[in-house]
Order: C-alpha cells, then sequence, then structure tokens
C-alpha cells in the first residue's frame, strides 16, 4: 500500500544533496489530462504576469480607478484565504478537541492551507503597484497599526510561520531527521493554539477590509457583521473544501492512502458534514437577522435582489439541508454534492462583495479580462502542481516512517 | 514657614512658567481637534469657469497640461494625470461649476486604511502621498467615500495621483495652494478651518436667497478641509451626497478594538480546552485498562 520512499530507504548512506535532486525528478506519468489543460495555461500566464511587470496592471486587467481591486484580490485571495479555513478548524478538533477520528486528514489539511497561503499571498504581489515596498509594514517606521490590511497582512505572515510549524513534522519524517521531528514534534500546541487565533482574526479582517466601503457595497451584501459572516463562512468553506479535496484524493492519490486511513475517510466525511449543517445554519440565520433588522424587503424586488436569494436560498439553504439528510442517510455522494454546493456558494459571495456587489451602480461595471482569468488560473494550477509534488513524495496522507510513530505513543 | 524676597520671586516664577507651561498642555489637545487644520473653501456661485485652476494646479506638480475647453466633452473625474478638474452642471439655477479634487478630510478614510502610513494626514491638514512608503495595494481607492485616490495602471512604476494642497510646495512655506493664487473671480479662499466656515456662513446668512443652506464638507465623512458652498443642492453638482456624517475610520474601530482581547482570550481558552479534553482521554483509557 504505502511506497513512500524515505531517505533511509533508499541508500542511508547517499548525501542530503543527492536525495533532494533525486526527489525533484517528476515520479508519475506526465501526460495526464490535468498536465495537458494546465501546462499551457501555466506557461500563458506566466507571459502575461512578465508583461504585468514590464508595462503595468493596466496592460492585462480592466480594474480602474473607481473598482481598484479585481479578480485576483477578490477571487485569488478573498476566496482563497476562505477555502484554507479548513486548516484552522481541523487543528481545533485534533490537537485541542483531541479528536483523533480526523488525526489522518490533519496532514493533508494542514499542507493544503500552507500553499493556499503561500500561492495567495503570491498572488497578492502580482496585484501590487509597487511591490518592492511589501516590506515596509513589515519593518521600519512604516506601522499604519490603524489600518484592518496591515492586521491581515501580518496574520498572514504569521499564519504561514505558524502552519509550517504544524506540517514540518511531515519534512522531517522525509528527510530522516530524527532530532528535529522530536523538537518539531514538541512545538505542534503551541503553533495549533498561535494560529487557531490568528486564523480567527484574518479571516474576519478579510470581511472587516470591506467595513469602509459602506456606500460602494450594494446594500444588501454591506452590513457591520460581515467579519462575523465571514469568519463563520470560513468554518463551512473550509471543510467543505476538505471534503471536496479528499473525495478527489481518496481516487488520484489511491495508493498513497494507508488501508486505515481509507476506513476512516466515511466517518469522517460524515462527521465533517454535521458541523457543515451547523455552522451553515448559524451563518443563514444571522443574514437572516441582518436582512430582517435591516428592513431590506424593498431591495428583494430587484435584480440584485434576486441575485441575493439565488445565493442565500440556492447556495446555503439548500447544500445545508442537503448536507443534513445526507449524513442522517449516510449518503456520501450527496454529501459531496452539497459540498461543491456550499463552494459555489462560497465563490458567489465573496465575489458579490468584492466584485459584483462593489459598485454594482456603476454604468461601466467591471468585469474581468481574459489575461486576468489565465493569470488567476495560472496561480491555482501552480499551487495544485507544488500540492501533487508534495503528497507523492512527503508522508502526508500516511505512511510516516515507524521510528516517528514510535514516539507519538 | 518664612518667606523672604528670594523665595517669594522664586515662587512668582515657578507659578508663571507652570501657567505658561499649563496652558501649553491645555491648547496641546486643541491642535488635534481639527479646528486649526488648513483648507479650501469652494464658492459655486463665484466660479465662472475658466478652467484656469486645471493649468496652475498641471503647471505647480509638475502634471501634463490639460484639455482645452473646446476639447472638453461631458462630465470629467480627476484621474492619474489631472489632480482636479472643473465640470459645468446644468442645474435649476443655470450653469453652475463645480471644482473636484481630494476633500482632505479630517479623519481620512484612505489614511486609516494605509498600512505603510503612505497616506498620511498632516497636522497642518493637507492629505499627503507619500512614495517611498506606498507599496500600491489600493486599499486607499478601495476605502475612500469620494474616490479620490488615482492610480497610474499603465506604469510599472506607478505612482497614487491626488491632490496635496500643494503641501510640500507651498503650503509647508507658509505660501497658499497654487489653485487659490490663481484663481481670477476669488471662487477658492484658503484659511483656518474655522476661519472658513465662519466666511462661508456669513455669505449664507448675509446673501440666503443666493445661496443654497448648506456647507458640504462640514460634517459629511466626519469633516473634510475642503468645503464647498453653492446656489444648488449639492446633488445638482454631482456631488457624492450619500457619504456619512461619522469619519469613515470610525467604522472599522469596533473590529480594530476586538483584535487585543481575541488575541488574549482565545489562546487562553484553547489551552485550557485542550488541557481538560486531554485530561478526560487518559482518564477514560484508565477506566478501559
Amino acid at each position: 500500500m504505502n511506497n513512500n520512499q524515505t531517505i533511509e530507504e533508499i541508500a542511508p548512506e547517499k548525501s542530503i544533496w543527492r536525495f533532494l535532486i533525486s526527489e525533484l525528478k517528476p515520479k508519475a506519468r506526465l501526460f495526464t489530462t490535468f498536465n495537458i489543460i494546465s501546462i499551457p495555461i501555466v506557461l500563458l500566464g506566466i507571459f502575461l504576469i512578465i508583461i504585468r511587470f514590464w508595462k503595468g496592471i493596466g496592460e492585462i486587467s480592466n480594474v480602474n480607478q473607481e473598482i481598484p481591486w479585481g479578480l485576483w484580490k477578490g477571487f485569488n485571495v478573498v476566496t482563497g484565504v476562505a477555502f484554507a479555513g479548513g486548516a484552522y478548524v481541523i487543528t481545533f478538533m485534533v490537537y485541542i478537541l483531541n479528536m483523533h477520528k480526523y488525526h489522518s486528514i490533519v496532514r493533508v489539511t494542514v499542507l493544503n492551507g500552507f500553499l493556499a497561503y503561500m500561492f495567495y499571498a503570491g498572488a497578492l504581489i502580482l496585484d501590487l503597484g509597487r511591490p518592492w515596498n511589501i516590506i515596509n509594514p513589515i519593518i521600519g517606521n512604516n506601522f499604519g497599526v490603524s489600518s484592518v490590511l496591515f492586521l491581515v497582512a501580518w496574520h498572514f505572515l504569521l499564519y504561514m510561520v505558524a502552519q509550517l510549524i504544524e506540517f514540518s513534522p511531515a519534512i522531517a519524517e522525509w528527510l530522516g531527521a530524527r532530532r528535529a521531528h522530536k523538537i518539531l514534534s514538541a512545538m505542534t500546541l503551541g503553533a495549533v493554539i498561535f494560529g487557531i487565533t490568528l486564523s480567527m482574526l484574518h479571516q474576519s479582517g478579510l470581511g472587516a477590509l470591506f467595513l469602509m466601503a459602506k456606500e460602494k457595497i450594494h446594500p444588501l451584501w454591506y452590513s457591520e457583521f460581515i467579519p462575523v459572516l465571514f469568519l463563520v463562512s470560513s468554518i463551512f468553506a473550509g471543510l467543505s473544501m476538505v471534503i471536496f479535496e479528499g473525495s478527489i484524493s481518496q481516487k488520484v492519490f489511491f495508493n498513497k492512502i494507508t488501508e486505515k486511513n481509507h476506513l476512516a475517510q466515511k466517518g469522517i466525511v460524515l462527521g465533517l458534514s454535521k458541523i457543515c449543517t451547523g455552522t451553515m445554519f448559524a451563518y443563514f440565520f444571522l443574514h437572516l437577522l441582518v436582512f430582517i433588522h435591516g428592513k431590506r424587503w424593498e431591495l428583494i424586488d430587484t435584480p440584485m435582489g434576486y441575485w441575493y436569494l439565488v445565493e442565500m436560498l440556492g447556495f446555503v439553504l439548500l447544500p445545508m439541508i442537503i448536507f443534513f439528510y445526507s449524513f442522517r442517510s449516510n449518503n456520501l455522494f450527496m454529501i459531496r454534492f452539497a459540498a461543491i454546493l456550499t463552494i459555489v456558494g462560497i465563490i458567489l459571495n465573496r465575489l458579490n462583495i468584492s466584485i459584483i456587489g462593489f459598485r454594482w451602480d456603476m454604468v461601466d461595471h467591471y468585469t474581468p479580462s481574459w489575461m486576468e482569468i489565465v493569470v488567476s488560473l495560472t496561480v491555482v494550477f501552480v499551487q495544485l502542481w507544488v500540492f501533487r509534488w508534495v503528497i507523492r513524495r512527503l508522508p502526508v496522507l500516511g505512511g510516516s516512517p515507524s521510528w516517528s510513530l514510535k514516539k507519538e505513543h | 514657614m518664612e518667606l523672604d524676597r528670594r523665595n517669594f520671586f522664586r515662587m512668582i516664577g515657578a507659578t508663571g512658567i507652570s501657567l505658561v507651561v499649563g496652558k501649553e498642555m491645555k491648547a496641546a489637545p486643541d491642535l488635534s481637534n481639527n479646528s486649526e487644520f488648513k483648507g479650501v473653501l469652494y464658492d459655486a456661485s463665484r466660479c465662472k469657469g475658466c478652467l484656469g485652476c486645471e493649468i496652475d494646479c498641471a503647471d505647480a506638480n509638475g502634471l501634463p497640461s490639460p484639455p482645452s475647453k473646446k476639447e472638453i466633452k461631458g462630465l470629467r473625474k480627476p484621474d492619474e494625470k489631472w489632480r482636479t478638474v472643473v465640470n459645468g452642471h446644468e442645474t435649476s439655477k443655470g450653469k453652475v461649476y463645480a471644482k473636484l479634487q481630494c476633500m482632505h478630510c479630517n479623519e481620512p478614510a484612505c489614511a486609516a486604511a494605509c498600512l505603510t502610513q503612505a497616506m498620511y494626514k498632516t497636522t497642518e491638514g493637507p492629505v499627503i502621498w507619500r512614495e517611498d512608503k506606498c507599496m500600491g495595494c489600493r486599499y486607499c481607492m478601495i476605502s475612500c467615500p469620494f474616490d479620490m485616490p488615482k492610480f497610474e495602471y499603465h506604469s510599472p512604476i506607478p505612482i497614487i495621483q491626488k491632490c496635496t494642497m500643494c503641501f510640500e510646495t507651498r503650503v509647508q512655506q507658509g505660501e497658499i495652494p497654487a489653485c487659490v493664487e490663481n484663481c481670477p473671480n476669488e471662487a477658492l479662499a484658503f484659511g483656518t478651518r474655522r476661519e472658513l466656515i465662519q466666511e462661508a456662513r456669513k455669505r449664507i446668512v448675509e446673501n440666503p436667497e443666493l445661496y443654497y443652506d448648506h456647507i458640504y464638507g462640514e460634517h459629511e465623512a466626519g469633516g473634510t478641509c475642503w468645503m464647498y458652498i453653492s446656489p444648488v443642492p449639492f446633488e445638482e453638482l454631482g456631488m457624492n451626497t450619500r457619504v456619512q456624517n461619522e469619519s469613515y475610520p470610525a467604522l472599522t474601530k469596533g473590529f480594530l478594538y476586538t483584535v487585543p482581547s481575541v488575541f488574549v482570550l482565545i489562546p487562553a481558552l484553547l489551552l485550557g480546552v485542550q488541557q481538560a479534553t486531554t485530561n478526560n482521554q487518559l482518564n477514560k483509557e484508565n477506566e478501559d485498562e
């Protein structure tokens, strides 16, 4: 079942550099459907990124003076980070609540979260007009402490460090570093506690970014509760992504997953769908309260009102009901379907706030150019490549070397 | 206690110093309550739409020459090339002009949004942009209720273009902004915000049938340093009348204030829960054995 090779199994006498070079070589077929689609898009995306840095953002992007944040911020950063929320929820369940049932998916979820942050912070650099000044908020006397973005930027950075520490035992196992493994494993709990706190603050902080754009965002989506709504929705967004990603990993990386973990998968998915149901209900109810207290009835009978109903009923209430009935009837297929609906709903919600409902009243509204879409996809595809590379080499989906397991007990 | 001549003078001196210092200390917070910010009052009833201020602004700030009156079609907005524009509006009282530029809010949303303090509210009132600090995230543009920071999208080394009230080139040296100095019709007046509000009130009171009874900028967005009076309601001049009267940074205050408490309480809570669940589990294992 397990064909992870560690350094010791291959050749203990080889130097670590030779081992790393041998690991760089591709381990699977080159011409898969995914590669045939992704390679041309990534090549085109890299070409477009060069143009962007050479001539300016406006050469390939449709953002303008009134709508300065487009697809790269609205989709890659704001939406992508919501999906990375699974990492803090799962680490909370496993390390804080000691739910051992979910232990087998901790590493893959943390890896996913870490790569998401790394690449979506990367997307942020593409969108920065003056990226050479990116160190300013971190060093020097330029602390804009009254800025929500300052908080979000710092939390991104610190959370990436926390996630790297959470994931580092897997790297130590891969490299056969026993001493480092012991030290890094001991740091996990601290990193988890720190990481959960940071996540709660920056998941809500991403919503708080839009608080000052009070008149610019359609009133059905703007409320002072955006931060809370972002935080609650990041829980089920992250878990739906875990369910969805798990169902794909089960197929793509079938031989990487140990038999024990295969068997545990069903119980995990059922458990996660229960949490999704609960948090989605809270989220829906919160939206309902905001709607009723804001006296927003007259806004419903407008095109934007119908669009709001599509999001709330079709992509929050409906998947919530499907989650509820599916875990009661043990229907994994329908749970995965609900997870996909939820993912679409979160994309809709984040885009409705950051792009579609932002300056909804303007005559020429922003629509992303095809080049922006290609660059956005490039970021996602490269992330998936790195994810796949790591999964094929490191003990992520199970199959840790025996020496590391002994120490845990 | 004997009070000789020398001690008496000492005491008088000390009292005097403390009085002086005390007064200064008392006066210090007044500087920050924005009554002494410098600002500009624009009187739409006086502006003849000569567009001279656009040319003066371009000259003073090294911007390209603005289009001539004949080339202009429709309403314009300031953009990455020009910091100010004057639009003519057909209103209920005939043609009325309105000059657009940064409003220099008392509590600017752009400066609160800026994570590097590149957007900076000077103590004199003007809001300036500092090139060496900006990282080009454009969060100031998202936050500004008047949409005034403009970004050079077609440059690899883009800058944010906006009116600085000629702070570095003129106001800091005790001069007045270029557009104000050269206005042939005295439609623009430079002074402290308090003086300008008094002057605006005076004009409205003395000539009630000429003016619409409102000073745009006195309370909008928590008060701005650039203020307007006009013969017609400000919607007719295309001004944003949906802005709130509270300052925009106040909208994020609630969120930012929760951050320290979350940072202290959540880790403590998590550690507590972790300890509690770990112990329970040990007990359970012990029972099982």
